[in-house]
């Protein structure tokens, strides 16, 4: 039962309490800032429900839980672990009403399933605790976009979302990161995928003083999967990327590429687990991870983690972390582009492989005036 | 008054000097071949002009129809009408050659108070261009310079230059690493864009270039200066008594 799970949550943050960069997994990221407003922080308004589309369950947790219990119940925090993530841990204890999508057996559904959450802070810091699940029954296929925004003073958004992809499903996912520029933003996001899935998820962050994503995907046989990432920050943000992908059998592959783009004193991290677990033969495991430093103060700490325990896969990983090209610079300048123009337009050409990969056109358009609005204010 | 004024130019890189005092006056409408051995400042002498800030100009001036060329950016001097074939053109991956040239043609028209090219237009100019450099248009929306071969790359930047029409063009080495049909087309639509207002500099290893661009005057660059002045003719000597003689006579 759900409250028996919640209570279990709270207790086990209650004995976890917040992760301390003595711990490997926060090693880079000091969550003491949300540590130190966490007392104060109120309730915040809870979100609205979002736009139905026609052939998708779309209500609240609670509505779920009361009508569809056999729907629900054997999915609802069964993934994301509240045991190691205290995050996980509070928003299970915590969120409020939650939302759940249910995507029936065969379907195809063309119209993007957006979920958008927005926080306004004018006054005393708040939290949110979004909590989605995402239930895609067998054979079906889906487009979710998860949207996170926000303005004003300081909050924080704490997030969790369970995807179970059924077998042979196709799940095309985003998230779009712009929240205040004063906001604490912590989320998860568990995939479990079954036999046969295609699942893509895109993570694009941009707001935010202190974000942290956590993406975990767990490999059936033949399942597919690939994560990519793009991260823009610049003055003081910090952003951490953790990745984790379990090849828990076999045939499965995975992509995963993440690109950075590091302005003024900000600093990022990129942590890429792959776990190809012994019977997960003729995985197939490709990890990169760029990164664009234009600021001589920026700090990016990148680190694959690969775990190897079967013998007859291939995986690859690679990271790189480089300058604006100086030729590249002069080339444009040279044409007669100026020089804050060459400049953006290289920048923009960096994460063009990634804004290329976003099949939903107005999210690519808005990407890419987000990439320049960004840029933009960077200079000034 | 001439176009280009280089009066006792100097250059460095890295402290090490390269340029040693270049004299040379261009008027519109002519071309000037700068040959000379490896390692004698000829694509130094063509950066500098561009505006390759990896070198310094430690003593003299350069007059640009009637402007300190060497105060302007690189992209003023782009404005203004200068454009340089790259010896080794750039790869841009992520920008479209479109797109790319679009950018440029358009800061151009605007440094001059010009509206921004419609699309159509615009798209009519690129095609013209296209056919006199024999490309063929797929090139339009592949990433600038990338993954095209050495020739393609030679030619885009001779087309770059027919859709920008500088007023004086400088070619550096536009004829290393091209075969015989690749140098024809090229030397074709650098022909093409020859005109009583438009000066080039064509600079060049290999006299082989100047059979197909023929120039109007010669100059031999040696150990960072002019050593010697003239007509075509010039070039043919020097096919058939090398740099050897010429450097050191």
């Amino acid at each position: 039962m759900i409250e028996d799970i919640r209570a279990e949550a709270k207790e086990r943050f209650a004995e976890m309490g917040y992760p301390t960069t003595h711990d490997e997994d926060w090693r880079f990221t000091s969550v003491a800032p949300i540590a130190r407003v966490a007392q104060a922080l109120l309730p915040a308004a809870p979100a609205l429900l979002p736009a139905q589309i026609p052939g998708v369950r779309i209500c609240s947790l609670a509505e779920a839980l009361l009508n569809e219990p056999g729907l629900v119940e054997p999915y609802l925090a069964r993934y994301a672990s509240y045991q190691t993530n205290a995050f996980v841990a509070l928003n299970t204890a915590n969120f409020a009403n939650g939302l759940f999508i249910h995507i029936p057996k065969g379907a195809v559904i063309e119209e993007p399933i957006r979920l958008v959450y927005k926080s306004f802070a004018n006054g005393l810091p708040t939290v949110s605790y979004p909590r989605n699940l995402i239930v895609a029954a067998a054979d079906s296929q889906a487009t979710i976009i998860e949207t996170y925004e926000g303005s004003g003073g300081t909050y924080l958004t704490n997030s969790v979302t369970e995807i179970v992809a059924g077998d042979h499903t196709v799940i095309d996912h985003y998230k779009l990161q712009t929240e205040s520029p004063n906001a604490f933003h912590v989320a998860t996001l568990q995939i479990q995928l079954g036999r046969d899935t295609n699942f893509r998820s895109h993570s694009l962050s941009f707001g935010g003083a202190l974000v942290r994503n956590d993406v975990n995907a767990v490999l059936s046989e033949g399942s597919e999967c690939t994560l990519n990432g793009l991260y823009l920050v610049n003055g003081a943000q910090h952003i951490d990327n953790h990745t984790s992908i379990d090849h828990a059998k076999p045939h499965a592959a995975s992509h995963e590429l993440y690109k950075g783009i590091l302005d003024g004193k900000s600093s990022a991290v990129f942590n890429g687990k792959i776990l190809v677990r012994k019977d997960a033969q003729k995985t197939d495991a490709k990890q990169t991870n760029k990164n664009l430093v234009l600021s001589e103060e920026s700090v990016i700490n990148t680190k694959p983690e690969l775990q190897i325990h079967a013998d007859d896969v291939r995986c690859t990983h690679g990271a790189t972390i480089g300058q604006l090209d100086a030729e590249g610079m002069f080339y444009l300048q040279s044409r007669g582009i100026g020089k804050v123009e060459a400049r953006n337009l290289l920048i923009v050409a960096f994460a063009r492989d990634i804004v290329d990969r976003i099949k939903v056109e107005p999210l690519r358009d808005r990407l890419e005036k987000l990439l320049l609005e960004k840029l933009h204010g960077s200079r000034n | 008054m001439s176009l280009l004024e280089i009066k006792n130019l100097h250059a460095s890189v890295a402290g090490r000097e390269i340029l040693k005092g270049i004299d040379l006056s261009i008027d519109a409408g002519e071309v000037h071949a700068i040959m000379g051995p490896n390692g004698s400042g000829k694509s130094t002498l063509a950066q500098v002009l561009s505006g390759r800030d990896l070198y310094q100009v430690t003593a003299g001036e350069v007059v640009y129809d009637g402007k300190d060329l060497l105060a302007m950016s690189p992209e003023d001097r782009a404005r203004e009408g200068i454009f340089m074939a790259f010896q080794y053109p750039v790869e841009i991956p992520g920008v479209s050659n479109l797109y790319f040239l679009k950018a440029a043609l358009n800061a151009i028209r605007k440094h001059h108070d010009l509206p921004d090219l419609d699309a159509m237009d615009f798209l009519g100019i690129v095609k013209e261009k296209m056919a006199l450099m024999e490309m063929d248009q797929s090139l339009l929306n592949r990433a600038v310079n990338t993954g095209f071969s050495g020739g393609e790359k030679k030619r885009n930047e001779i087309f770059q230059m027919a859709v920008l029409e500088p007023k004086l063009a400088i070619l550096d080495e536009t004829d290393s690493g091209l075969d015989i049909d690749a140098l024809k087309i090229v030397a074709h639509g650098v022909n093409a864009l020859r005109h009583p207002s438009r000066a080039m500099i064509v600079v060049t290893h290999y006299q082989r270039l100047l059979n197909y661009i023929v120039p109007d005057y010669v100059h031999v660059l040696a150990e960072g200066r002019i050593v010697k002045s003239g007509g075509k003719e010039l070039a043919l000597e020097l096919e058939e008594s090398g740099y050897a003689e010429m450097v050191e006579a």
